[in-house]
């Protein structure tokens, strides 16, 4: 057979022709494959500068948000109008509302000017507006906390209004505040001076990381830590319902399930529900848990649970297909030692599967962590400004909002501010999702067996 | 040649161990063993030999039900192990595979350390009260499975560490483990070099004086080297049965002839 000779051979390659040359087919073939190679260079650079300008800019435009300007400022709380009848009664205390507060912040801001600290024009009432609205409320809290304050001259750090600390980080200039009511040329003067005096500076902002959100007027005092144990909630549900009713499912499919009809209709169903928008499963969850079952509105136990159906079919699937790579050697070793088909499976095949099972239970999570679209409809997208939640219980039934919703809330608002924590908040999600995914590395590099 | 000739003693004591009447195998419409009748005599080693695709491992795979895990193979006949249908309804196949035993092709340890390998079976029957016990198991396994000298220094190094020579033995010790009375060996030494061969050879002869061993092969060398009774099968068929020696000098069928001769096959 093989000394007939191959007329096609012979025309690409004639016989003789020299090795040291290439012929035009192998040079059409060379070109072809550098031509490819480099394709494949020009797309993952493009790919790169992407990356670098997302990563940039969100670092340049989000870092902001985790430096807030404080104002440290000696206010004296006046025995004569927080407790008139001198028996520090918790009750009547409490009956001096945050505008009973105002004038002593009026006082401590006159007194800094008689301490010649700083001068200015204004009259201490619009002094104080450079500090945030909650300002008064930050005392009432401290008076109420501790009433023996009462009488004594204390330090506060009060937060700077939002249009300082812009001006502090440049966002907000002389010029682009001509007809802003809320911030004058006067005040910023004052800021100027209250800076060189070192009585306001910008610190890192704890609470950006802890506190709630709050009210358009206030971005300064916004912060990501309700909505961060709303998402941490609702993730706890997922992964406690998702992962033992997917690797379940998975694994009666897979190894149990009689190979007819009715499992290839699953099947195709499985895949396809992974490919469904998951505003579907949003009003699903509507429908089912909150119009049918009653569940509470904007729960994240019913957020999670519809993140649970909309994180089944990426589980499932992922872990099917780590099972199916087990090698069948593995399974009839076991059967032909006596085990039975559950024992060759849970003692055999699920810990040679779970490396894939985790990396794909982990990036079903952190798919459902980003996700902002489903919790629009039960109602988890909106202002909550509540403290954070004091058990476990709460946590799943009060309303609470996620990570995403929070930022799409703040991307939503007028004030430049807000839009600031929006790329914070985008930090903050970013660096749970790099965490999320730096667990599933190191799990799978733990489990990871060969054979 | 080692002695296939059986001794007068070895002769009382065999009796018939396995009894295959009219079996029938079916892989969907197709008819893969055809009316197979066979007794295994027990503490004797009986080799399969064939061409590939003949239904000797089909037929060795029906022994112990590892043929049910297929869908679409469907068995019928009667398989006795000592005057029991292993095909009763009644029977469960994870009780008949603690009784018989397998090796494959490929050795297939556990991802797991030598002592879990062989010590698994044992564990999930129940055949050892405590640790003491189980390490006594462990260790006949392996030295009955002539591989103890190897490893009893490193019987917590990973089983799929070992040579695949030493793996094979490994799973030959761990079929043995859980003291199953007919050990069924499909191709053990298909995936092994001579030397490992004649390791796994050496082993198999040893077996035989406590388990009923059925091997299948692809080389006659091996199988006239370890059995005393050999089965040649030729698609589907069961073409002759009888004693190596005889198979091998002065075979009835023309077809065993030829393939004994290598003219088919």
């Amino acid at each position: 057979m093989t000394d007939i000779p191959n007329p096609m051979a012979s025309q690409a390659n004639p016989r003789g022709a020299s090795l040291l040359r290439q012929d035009a087919r192998t040079a059409k073939r060379n070109r072809a494959e550098s031509r490819f190679k480099a394709y494949g260079i020009i797309a993952i650079g493009i790919g790169m500068l992407m990356l670098v300008i997302l990563l940039s800019t969100i670092i340049s435009r989000g870092t902001g948000a985790f430096q807030q300007t404080y104002l440290s400022l000696d206010v004296t709380l006046d025995a004569a109008r927080l407790d008139k009848n001198g028996n520090r009664d918790i009750e009547e205390i409490k009956k001096v509302s945050t505008f009973g507060y105002k004038p002593l912040l009026v006082n401590a801001f006159e007194d800094l000017v008689a301490s010649g600290a700083v001068e200015s024009g204004l009259a201490p009432s619009d002094m104080s507006d450079i500090l945030s609205k909650g300002a008064e409320a930050r005392m009432r809290d401290a008076v109420l906390a501790d009433p023996d304050l009462i009488g004594q001259t204390v330090s506060f750090d009060f937060l700077a209004s939002g249009r300082v600390d812009g001006y502090l980080k440049g966002r907000v200039t002389r010029e682009s505040i001509v007809n802003d009511k809320n911030i004058n040329v006067a005040q910023l003067d004052l800021v100027d001076q209250m800076m060189n005096a070192g009585v306001l500076e910008k610190k890192f902002n704890v609470s950006f990381i802890t506190g709630a959100d709050s009210s358009d007027a206030r971005p300064e005092a916004a912060g990501m830590g309700v909505s961060m144990v709303g998402s941490l909630t609702m993730m706890l549900v997922v992964l406690v319902l998702a992962l033992p009713i997917g690797v379940a499912a998975s694994i009666y499919l897979e190894e149990f399930a009689p190979k007819n009809w009715i499992t290839d209709i699953i099947e195709v169903n499985i895949s396809n529900l992974a490919a469904v928008p998951s505003i579907v499963f949003g009003i699903l969850g509507l429908a089912v848990f909150i119009n049918y079952m009653h569940l509470p509105n904007s729960a994240p136990l019913v957020g999670g649970l519809v993140l649970t159906l909309m994180t089944l079919p990426t589980i499932i699937i992922s872990t099917r297909a780590s099972l199916k790579s087990v090698p069948p050697s593995i399974r009839d070793a076991a059967l032909g030692v006596g085990a039975s088909k559950m024992q060759s499976v849970f003692h055999h095949v699920l810990p040679l599967a779970a490396p894939g099972i985790l990396t794909g239970t982990i990036i079903g999570l952190a798919q459902a962590l980003g996700e902002t679209a489903p919790l629009l409809l039960i109602g988890m997208v909106g202002f909550i400004a509540s403290n954070g939640p004091d058990s476990v219980g709460s946590a799943l039934l009060s309303p609470n909002s996620a990570m995403p919703a929070q930022i799409y809330e703040w991307a939503k608002r007028a004030d430049p501010a807000f839009y600031e924590r929006a790329w914070g908040g985008i930090i903050i999600l970013l660096v749970f999702l790099i965490t999320m995914n730096f667990i599933a590395v190191m799990l799978r590099r733990r489990f990871e067996r060969r054979w | 040649m080692r002695d296939n000739t059986q001794t007068p003693e070895a002769q009382v004591a065999n009796t018939s161990k396995i009894s295959a009447k009219n079996v029938q195998v079916y892989y969907g419409d197709n008819h893969a063993i055809k009316d197979v009748n066979v007794e295994i005599e027990d503490k004797t080693v009986t080799a399969f030999i064939g061409p590939s695709g003949c239904g000797k491992s089909t037929f060795l795979r029906c022994i112990n039900r590892m043929n049910d895990t297929i869908d679409i193979c469907r068995v019928e006949g009667n398989i006795l192990i000592d005057g029991e249908d292993v095909y009763d309804p009644a029977v469960d196949p994870v009780q008949l595979r603690a009784k018989v035993g397998m090796v494959f092709q490929k050795p297939n340890p556990f991802p797991k350390s030598i002592y879990d390998n062989v010590a698994y079976g044992p564990r999930i029957h129940g055949l050892a009260r405590n640790k003491g016990e189980l390490d006594e198991i462990v260790e006949r396994a392996l030295r009955r499975g002539a591989i103890w000298d190897e490893v009893k220094d490193r019987l917590q190094a990973p089983g799929t560490g070992l040579s695949g020579g030493q793996q094979q033995r490994l799973c030959i010790a761990r079929a043995v483990a859980t003291e199953p009375e007919v050990l069924l060996m499909d191709e053990p030494c298909s995936a092994l070099d001579p030397i490992a061969t004649a390791q796994v050879e050496e082993l198999i002869d040893e077996l035989r004086q406590n388990y009923s061993v059925v091997i299948v092969t692809h080389s006659m060398q091996q199988a006239a080297r370890v059995s005393q009774r050999t089965a040649f099968f030729h698609l589907g068929n069961l073409v002759e049965f009888g004693d190596t020696d005889k198979i091998f000098t002065t075979p009835e069928d023309p077809r065993t002839e030829s393939y004994i001769t290598g003219r088919i096959g």
